[in-house]
C-alpha cells in the first residue's frame, strides 16, 4: 500500500513538474525531428479535439499532429540510470496527447539495456526504464489500459558492437504503437 | 597434445603464469580392436585422449604427450616401472577395451603409483558402444578421485544458450547440452525470440529457463525426459532467474508482478508462490540457493549498487555479503558454502570475483573482460563463465585454485549463460 501511494505521489509530482513546466516555458531542447517547427501547443487544457487526419503514418508510426513530421519513439538512458532525459520530456507530452486523443490506440515501450553488467539485472534495469516512460504517460492522463511495458534487458541490441557508442544506442526505451 | 584432438578441436588451454610442477601423469593408449562410436562414420573413440585431457583441463595435472613414451603397456604384466620413474612421472594409467558377444563393449583399467609401484586402482566397465565418452569420464573420475581425494567432475554435462546469427534482425537462440568437455552437444529447445537463465534441477532431469517466446518473459521447466514443457510463471512484468532448490521441489526466481523485482519462491507442486523480499525501490533478483536449501543469496541494488545479499527463509533475516566495488551481482556459492563466485566490476570492467566469507577476503578469478554467469562444477574445483573473445560470446573455465583456464568455443554464433549440471550417472541412466 505504502509503495502504491509513493508510487502515484511521485507519478503526481511528476506530472505537476512536468505539465506546469510546458504552460509556463517552452521547451528548451525540442527532440530533433521536430526542430524546425517547435510543438506550438503543449498545454494540456483544454484538451486538443483529434484532428481530422490521425497522427499515424501507414504503418501506425506516430507523427506530431501539428507539423505531421515523425515523433520520436526512442528514449536513451544513461548506464545504469532508468531516468528519463529531459530534452525527451516534451517529445513524451506530445505522446501523451496523442494517446489521450485517440484512446482506442495502445503503446507497447519495451526498455533495453547495454550488455555490460548480468542479465537478469538487466532484465529488471529495462523494465525500469519502460516504467518510467509508463508513469510519465499515465501521469499525464493516459489510461493505465492504454500502456503496456516489456523488458528485454539486454537481449536484444541495434547496435552489436562492444564500445561505448554502441552502449548508448542499447541503452533505451521504444514505443511501439498499436490498435 | 595428441590426444586433445579427439576431445574437442577447436579448445583452447591458457597456462597461467607461475603454474608449475602440477602431479605427473601418463594415460597411455588403450588396447584393444578399434572402437568405434559410429560404425558409418568409422571414429573410434579414443579413451586415453579423453581421459588424459579431462585431468588436464583441472590444470592440476601435467599429462605426458604419448609420442615421448618409452612403451605402450595395456595390461599390468606389461608395465615397467623404471621406464615411468625415468620419464619424472607420478601416475600411470593403462587399459584396454573389447567387444562383447552381445554388442556391449568392456573397458578395464588400471592406475598405479609409479614411485612405490603399486597399483592404486583398478575397474571394469561395460557399457553400450555409443557410451564410451561417459565410460572415459567415468575413468578420468575415478582416477581424479584416487590422486586428490576430491570427486571428479567429468561426467557432467553442460548447459548454455547458443545464438546464431547474433548479429542479424533474426538470430535463433538454441538452448544446448553438451559433455564437460563440450563434445556431442544437442540442442533441447530453440527459440527465434530471447532465452536466458538456464538452469538445472538437482537430479538433472529437469531444467528451468526463461523464454521470450510468449512475447514476454516467462520461466519454463522443460523434462529432459519426456522433452515436456510447463510455463510455470507467466506474472506481468518480468519472470526472470529460475533456481531449483537442492530438494528440486521449490523454484526460486525474480519477479515484478507486484510493481518491482522481489524474490519469489514458487512450489512447483502446489504451484504456490512466497515472496520472499519486500524493498519497493529496488531490483532484488539472481536468487541461488544455499547448500541446505535454507537460504537464498541475491542481488539487490537497494544500496543504490548492485550487492551480494544473503536471506534465510525462516525468519527472512537479510545479510549484505559483499561491499568491495560498486557492482556485484549473479553470485553462486561453493559446495563449502564457505565462498562466494559473482561478477565484479573494477576499474570500469567486469569480472569474476572469488570472495572468502570468513575472512572477508576478494580475489578477482578471470582477468577477461565482461566476464558473466558464473556456473561452478559440482565439486566446486572449476568455474565456467562467459566472456567475449574478439566480440564473440564465448564459454572459458578457469580452475578455482590455479587459475589455469580454457576456452569452449563452438563452431558459429554466441555462447553465453552456462550452467555447470550437479553430479551425473551418466552410464545407469545414459543420456
Amino acid at each position: 500500500m505504502i509503495r502504491q501511494f509513493l508510487g502515484a505521489l511521485s507519478a503526481l509530482v511528476l506530472a505537476g513538474v512536468v505539465l506546469g513546466g510546458c504552460q509556463t516555458t517552452p521547451p528548451d531542447d525540442p527532440p530533433p525531428t521536430v526542430v524546425d517547427d517547435p510543438p506550438k501547443v503543449t498545454s494540456t487544457t483544454p484538451v486538443r479535439k483529434p484532428d481530422p487526419e490521425p497522427p499515424f503514418d501507414e504503418n501506425l508510426n506516430p507523427l506530431h499532429p501539428d507539423t505531421r513530421k515523425p515523433l520520436n519513439t526512442i528514449f536513451y538512458f544513461e548506464y545504469d540510470q532508468a531516468r528519463l532525459a529531459q530534452a525527451d520530456l516534451a517529445t513524451l507530452a506530445v505522446h501523451a496527447e496523442i494517446l489521450r486523443n485517440y484512446r482506442n490506440h495502445s503503446v507497447q515501450i519495451e526498455g533495453h539495456c547495454d550488455e555490460r553488467g548480468t542479465r537478469e539485472y538487466n532484465l529488471a534495469l529495462g523494465e525500469r526504464r519502460s516504467e518510467a516512460v509508463r508513469r510519465y504517460l499515465i501521469s499525464a492522463g493516459v489510461r493505465a489500459t492504454q500502456v503496456e511495458t516489456v523488458s528485454y534487458g539486454e537481449e536484444r541490441p541495434v547496435d552489436p558492437g562492444h564500445d561505448e557508442n554502441a552502449w548508448a544506442q542499447n541503452r533505451r526505451a521504444v514505443m511501439i504503437y498499436r490498435r | 597434445m595428441a590426444f586433445a584432438a579427439s576431445a574437442l578441436n577447436a579448445l583452447e588451454i591458457v597456462i597461467p603464469e607461475g603454474w608449475d610442477s602440477p602431479t605427473k601423469v601418463a594415460v597411455a593408449p588403450f588396447g584393444g580392436a578399434l572402437l568405434r562410436e559410429d560404425p558409418e562414420a568409422e571414429v573410434s573413440v579414443d579413451i586415453a585422449g579423453i581421459v588424459a585431457f579431462d585431468l588436464t583441463r583441472t590444470g592440476q595435472f601435467s599429462l605426458l604427450p604419448s609420442e615421448n613414451m618409452l612403451s605402450y603397456p595395456t595390461a599390468p604384466d606389461q608395465v615397467y616401472f623404471r621406464d615411468w620413474r625415468l620419464l619424472g612421472q607420478d601416475y600411470l594409467v593403462i587399459g584396454r577395451a573389447w567387444a562383447e558377444a552381445n554388442g556391449a563393449v568392456s573397458v578395464v583399467y588400471h592406475l598405479f603409483d609409479v614411485n612405490s609401484e603399486r597399483e592404486v586402482a583398478s575397474s571394469r566397465v561395460t557399457a553400450a558402444p555409443e557410451q564410451l565418452r561417459d565410460v572415459a569420464h567415468r575413468i578420468a573420475d575415478e582416477v581424479y578421485e584416487q590422486i586428490t581425494g576430491i570427486r571428479g567432475a567429468f561426467s557432467t554435462k553442460l548447459l548454455y544458450v547458443l545464438v546464431e546469427n547474433p548479429a542479424s534482425r533474426s538470430p535463433t537462440y538454441h538452448l544446448k547440452i553438451a559433455d564437460s568437455d563440450g563434445a556431442r552437444g544437442r540442442t533441447v529447445f530453440q527459440s527465434k525470440e530471447p532465452l536466458l537463465s538456464p538452469s538445472w534441477a538437482p537430479d538433472a532431469s529437469r531444467i528451468a529457463y526463461v523464454s521470450f517466446e510468449t512475447g514476454k518473459s516467462t520461466i519454463v521447466v522443460q523434462n529432459l525426459v519426456t522433452g515436456e514443457r510447463t510455463h510455470v510463471a507467466a506474472y506481468p512484468g518480468i519472470n526472470g532467474a529460475p533456481e531449483f532448490s537442492p530438494d528440486g521441489k521449490t523454484l526460486a526466481m525474480s519477479l515484478s508482478r507486484d510493481g518491482n523485482a522481489e524474490i519469489y519462491t514458487l512450489d512447483l507442486a502446489s504451484s504456490k508462490l512466497r515472496r520472499i523480499t519486500r524493498w519497493p525501490t529496488a531490483i532484488d533478483t539472481e536468487p541461488s540457493w544455499t547448500a541446505d536449501g535454507e537460504g537464498l543469496i541475491f542481488t539487490s541494488d537497494r544500496s543504490g549498487k548492485p550487492q551480494i545479499y544473503r536471506i534465510g527463509l525462516d525468519k527472512l533475516m537479510e545479510e549484505r555479503l559483499t561491499f568491495e566495488g560498486d557492482y556485484n551481482a549473479r553470485a553462486r556459492l561453493l559446495p563449502s558454502g564457505r565462498h562466494l563466485v559473482y561478477v565484479h566490476r573494477r576499474e570500469r570492467v567486469y569480472h569474476i570475483a572469488w570472495q572468502d566469507l570468513e575472512r572477508d577476503t576478494v580475489r578477482v578469478l578471470t582477468q577477461t573482460a565482461l566476464d558473466e554467469s558464473p556456473s561452478l562444477s559440482p565439486n566446486g574445483v572449476m568455474m565456467i563463465y562467459a566472456t567475449q573473445d574478439l566480440g564473440r560470446g564465448i564459454l572459458a573455465v578457469v580452475s578455482i585454485d590455479n587459475g589455469f583456464r580454457y576456452l569452449l568455443p563452438e563452431a558459429a554464433g554466441d555462447v553465453r549463460e552456462p550452467a555447470w549440471s550437479p553430479f551425473l550417472d551418466t552410464l545407469r541412466g545414459g543420456r
